[in-house]
């Protein structure tokens, strides 16, 4: 029996590894900061590939959302997590077994290898059996899992390793240093000293105290003295020390191959989910979207940039949550409005949003509806190159043409400050000429400009304006709005604000 | 082993969380001087007179279980202050012997070393009891006493001795292991050795279980290193248990100097207001239900301790009353009044005796004051929403049964406002269970609630004779809508307040 894989319902679909990169726009859209920091730590799977390869059908991204949405189970989550960390502890036994010199060292870690092996896969088998899962990757893997388990391989395997364990465990020695050496014989059940210690003076306690212990530093090598109190101990229980001597003959390569799969596999939604839950706790929503390719109404609602999302929240600061929506024939959102007010920010959650989605992840947002595009253009005017306007504006001109070349009415374009190396006339112009080409695409588009009357261009634009308080016109908001909003204060109303008044005040009070 | 002199059942807890509020109630109440007074330079008595002061007692057994305890203490001030100073000669003692070290066999050495020192601190103390025990009335004293004696007899010091011998191993050392990580050995555990030769040779000679022995060579140094470091494996687990057990008579050892730092505190505080010739008195708490307020000769205790002269106390029969609201004028001792109020519940509510000659209330559940405050430096906010922030503080956190001390407060905002929004919070407060005493400027706000004839508001002023000079006392009375501003700046300003308009 064979177990395809938890991150494609037609593993075919994959094409290979080697051949995958960053997409142009994963650095305007700062798409390789969040795939950095969602891979960061898990080299050793190579997860980059999956997060470079976006799924084009609804059921491949189903397919996912349905394991993740299992994996929202804090337990199974747990269970997972913990599964895969025996498995990289298994892989680095093995890795040192094979570096040590002493014969019953390398024996003692390869044996581990296999316990931890064992111990991974059948902890995950027994979790997996009684875990209400709904997706179709974990019913299959369960039962794959389940089979294996039960396989001869296996459990001649788990006896064979249990029973040298136990052994070893119950080869207790005595040592007695003597000044100018030492002897060693079999424990016999003398008993502890500092018990007899710790009980007299115990009714001075008054609570916890230091921990005097020293943590003598340890490394896998032994010295000679070691090695000649090791092989006392081999004389004084030989049966153990030969079966442990043939172990490594009787089990090599013991790890299955479709479990080894799963393992890999798996990181990509574990990495995704860990680089959720900070954000979650600070109170930041994700949501499944729903992904069409027949319709191009697209919305989300407390939406907002990963990337500025994750540095923000980690430097303990908070982050202002936006939303779109765009219905009927609306495709284009031209964005307006004082600089810094977050528009750029805005630009890229929309387009982060898409990218993944088709990738099969959760998105920023409380719901989200948004569209299975074809193709993604980002062009993002970098406005500190003042040195060479004419070749700006020309490679500005040069870029779209290569999008409005290839952008069909399936893709999703991004323009951010475009044009801003001519007089606004000529931008005007050039824009509008943009702009026509867009709507005739009826391509989905965020256009930030500060062209004011692209906004009214025609039915299929939508106008949006980053806010300001309306006092402070100096102090952004960060809010993306369809229309601005207003609000005002006076000096008794400074206690209606504070909950001061007589009725909330009575409200408030504790008895 | 407890000493319970703070609390009939459990500890002085060090690490309890004092009030939220507890740095706004120190500066508007001044406590830094009566603590000051308490610690007489001390660091410790400071904190721990800080801490006893501000985490209040919430019933009247537990105030009276404290009081009778300092009554005692007040009875025989030497032997109290002798036993602390034992106690804390004890704690300094072990400071100065110990070291820091990474080998077990080191720790081993010296903390046998400090357990030797605090066996000989022991034995003084239990003479202590042995000698004074008869001179303390309260059940608080009585029970450590007994204490002492119980847990510290001649027996338990014989067996200390015994310890302190084997612990220099004379005998060699004896160790069990098992195999671990890649076959390495862990586990270590000291075993008795005490007839390990004579065992030895028996089993060599009687018996099946086999005994494998080696010789270091003498020019094999990485050899004798390994020996030493196997010998403080194997001392790890007993040089722990013993090092603990000192931290544990360590510890002791600071519980009592905690149980018994706020009384010696009490007992500074006592013999300056003693020579100042200012009264105190233990307080009769009430049950907080109670609305009893009733006092003689109340005054500021951080006032009096700050200046030469005497101060003046104030007299209050105010049982039944929720509300006092004063009044009147300026530099006329308000200020002063309501300071008096929430030391004397903090002192009460920590089991102290009190700044007046008689003083009863009922315990409350919190004391919380509204003070003017400097203006914010970082103009964050307005003044008024300042105030109202740390209202809304306040809000937070009082409850029924608690106190809440107005000092002049919503004052920086037009006239109306102000006594709407004081007006309003204060009703609310009331009808809450809440006693508030606010000092206020507000005519528009006191004299309403006055022209309101609430049953159980009281309203005091501060008394200023016709000519102008302050008495510093308050009487009841009716709020004037002046406070006298003036005669302030015709003491400040006469020359330009005399000229003709």
């Amino acid at each position: 029996m064979s177990f395809p894989s938890i991150l494609f319902a037609r593993p075919e679909v994959f094409i290979n590894d080697q051949q995958l990169g960053e997409a142009d726009f994963f650095a305007d859209l700062n798409l390789d900061q969040i795939i950095a920091a969602v891979t960061a730590g898990r080299d050793e799977y190579n997860l980059k590939p999956f997060f470079y390869f976006p799924l084009n059908s609804t059921d491949e991204i189903e397919y996912r959302h349905e394991v993740m949405q299992d994996l929202e189970s804090a337990t199974l989550f747990e269970q997972v997590k913990s599964f895969t960390q025996k498995m990289r502890t298994m892989r680095e036994h093995l890795v040192q077994a094979d570096a040590l010199g002493h014969k019953y060292q390398e024996k003692a870690w390869y044996l581990d290898a296999g316990e931890i092996y064992c111990d991974a896969v059948n902890c995950f088998a027994d979790y997996l059996a009684y875990e209400a899962l709904k997706s179709r990757g974990f019913l299959a893997f369960r039962k794959y899992l389940a089979n294996y388990v039960q396989s001869d391989g296996f459990t001649l395997l788990l006896a064979e390793t249990k029973k040298i364990k136990a052994d070893l465990a119950a080869a207790k020695y005595c040592v007695f240093l003597t000044g100018d050496g030492f002897k060693v014989r079999k424990y016999e059940s003398e008993s502890d000293y500092s018990t007899d210690v710790e009980e007299t003076f115990k009714k001075f306690k008054q609570g916890a105290v230091k921990d005097y212990r020293i943590e003598f530093p340890w490394w896998p090598q032994m010295n000679h003295i070691e090695v000649k109190i090791l092989d006392f101990v081999a004389r004084l229980y030989p049966e153990t020390f030969s079966n442990l001597d043939s172990y490594r003959a009787n089990n090599g390569n013991f790890v299955d191959e479709a479990i080894s799969a799963f393992d890999r596999e798996i990181q990509f939604y574990i990495a995704f989910l860990d680089h959720m839950a900070p954000l979650k706790r600070a109170g930041l929503k994700f949501c499944y979207p729903r992904v069409a390719n027949d319709s191009k109404e697209v919305y989300d609602y407390d939406g907002y940039d990963l990337a500025l999302a994750h540095k923000l929240i980690g430097e303990g600061s908070s982050i202002v949550c936006n939303d779109f929506h765009l219905r009927d024939g609306e495709r284009v959102i031209v964005v307006t409005g004082p600089n810094q007010g977050g528009k750029t920010t805005f630009t890229r959650t929309f387009a982060q949003l898409h990218y993944l989605a088709v990738i099969g992840c959760p998105v920023p947002g409380k719901e989200a509806r948004l569209f299975l595009f074809d193709k993604l253009f980002t062009h993002f005017g970098r406005e500190e190159d003042v040195k060479n306007q004419r070749g700006k504006l020309e490679d500005d001109l040069f870029r779209i043409n290569g999008i409005l070349g290839q952008a069909t009415s399936n893709s999703i374009i991004v323009m951010n400050e475009i044009f801003t190396s001519t007089t606004l006339q000529d931008a005007m112009f050039l824009s509008k000429k943009v702009m026509e080409k867009i709507t005739e695409f009826d391509s989905l588009c965020v256009w930030v400009t500060f062209i004011d009357e692209l906004a009214f261009f025609g039915e299929q634009t939508v106008s949006m304006v980053s806010t300001v308080v309306p006092e402070n016109p100096a102090q952004r908001t960060f809010k993306i709005v369809r229309r601005p909003a207003e609000g005002r204060s006076y000096a008794i109303s400074i206690a209606e604000q504070f909950r001061l008044t007589y009725e909330s005040l009575k409200e408030r009070i504790q008895s | 082993m407890k000493a319970f002199l703070m609390h009939k059942d459990q500890d002085f807890d060090l690490e309890r969380e004092l009030p939220p509020n507890e740095q706004a109630l120190t500066q508007d109440l001044a406590l830094p001087i009566l603590f000051e007074a308490m610690a007489l330079d001390d660091q410790f008595l400071l904190e721990m007179a800080r801490k006893a002061v501000l985490s209040s007692l919430s019933d009247p057994d537990s105030i009276l279980y404290r009081q009778n305890i300092l009554k005692d203490c007040l009875k025989n001030p030497s032997i109290v202050r002798d036993i602390y100073n034992l106690v804390v000669e004890s704690i300094e003692n072990r400071q100065k012997q110990w070291w820091a070290t990474r080998y077990p066999s080191t720790i081993m050495f010296s903390a046998v070393e400090a357990l030797k020192m605090f066996v000989d601190q022991l034995r003084k103390l239990r003479t202590f009891a042995d000698q004074h025990a008869d001179k303390f009335d309260s059940e608080g004293f009585a029970k450590f006493f007994t204490m002492l004696v119980a847990e510290l007899d001649d027996e338990y010091f014989t067996r200390i001795e015994e310890y302190l011998r084997e612990l220099k191993l004379p005998r060699g050392v004896l160790m069990s292991a098992e195999l671990g990580k890649g076959n390495k050995a862990v586990n270590f555990v000291l075993h008795k050795a005490r007839d390990e030769k004579q065992s030895w040779l028996g089993r060599i000679f009687g018996r099946q279980s086999p005994v494998y022995s080696y010789r270091i060579s003498p020019r094999d140094e990485i050899g004798a290193r390994v020996m030493s470091d196997l010998r403080d494996r194997g001392l790890n687990l007993v040089a722990n248990v013993v090092a603990q057990s000192t931290d544990h008579i360590l510890s002791f050892f600071q519980m009592l100097r905690t149980e018994l730092a706020f009384y010696v505190g009490c007992l500074n505080l006592h013999e300056q207001l003693i020579q100042k010739g200012a009264p105190a008195c233990f307080p009769v708490p009430a049950g907080p239900t109670e609305r009893k307020r009733s006092f003689y000769g109340l005054y500021d205790v951080c006032l009096a301790l700050s200046v030469t002269q005497k101060v003046v106390g104030n007299d209050m029969n105010a049982d039944q009353n929720d509300l006092v609201i004063i009044t009147g004028a300026n530099q006329g001792g308000k200020s002063t009044f309501l300071r008096s109020i929430g030391q004397a519940q903090l002192m009460m509510q920590a089991g102290m005796f009190v700044p007046a000659e008689s003083f009863s209330t009922g315990v409350c559940n919190g004391i919380f004051t509204h003070f003017r405050r400097e203006e914010d430096a970082t103009m964050k906010s307005g003044k008024l929403a300042e105030e109202l922030s740390r209202m809304n503080d306040i809000a937070d956190n009082i409850r029924q049964n608690s106190i809440l001390l107005f000092n002049e407060a919503f004052a920086s905002t037009y006239e109306r406002d102000g006594s709407e929004i004081a007006r309003q919070i204060t009703m609310a407060l009331v009808e809450k269970g809440i006693r508030v005493f606010f000092v206020t400027h507000l005519y528009e706000f006191a004299h309403g609630l006055f022209d309101s004839k609430m049953r159980n508001a009281i309203f005091l002023r501060a008394e200023r004779r016709p000519d102008g000079t302050r008495t510093f006392r308050l009487i009841d009375g009716e709020p004037l809508p002046t406070s006298y501003g003036e005669d302030l700046y015709q003491r400040i300003l006469p020359d330009v307040s005399a000229m003709p308009t």
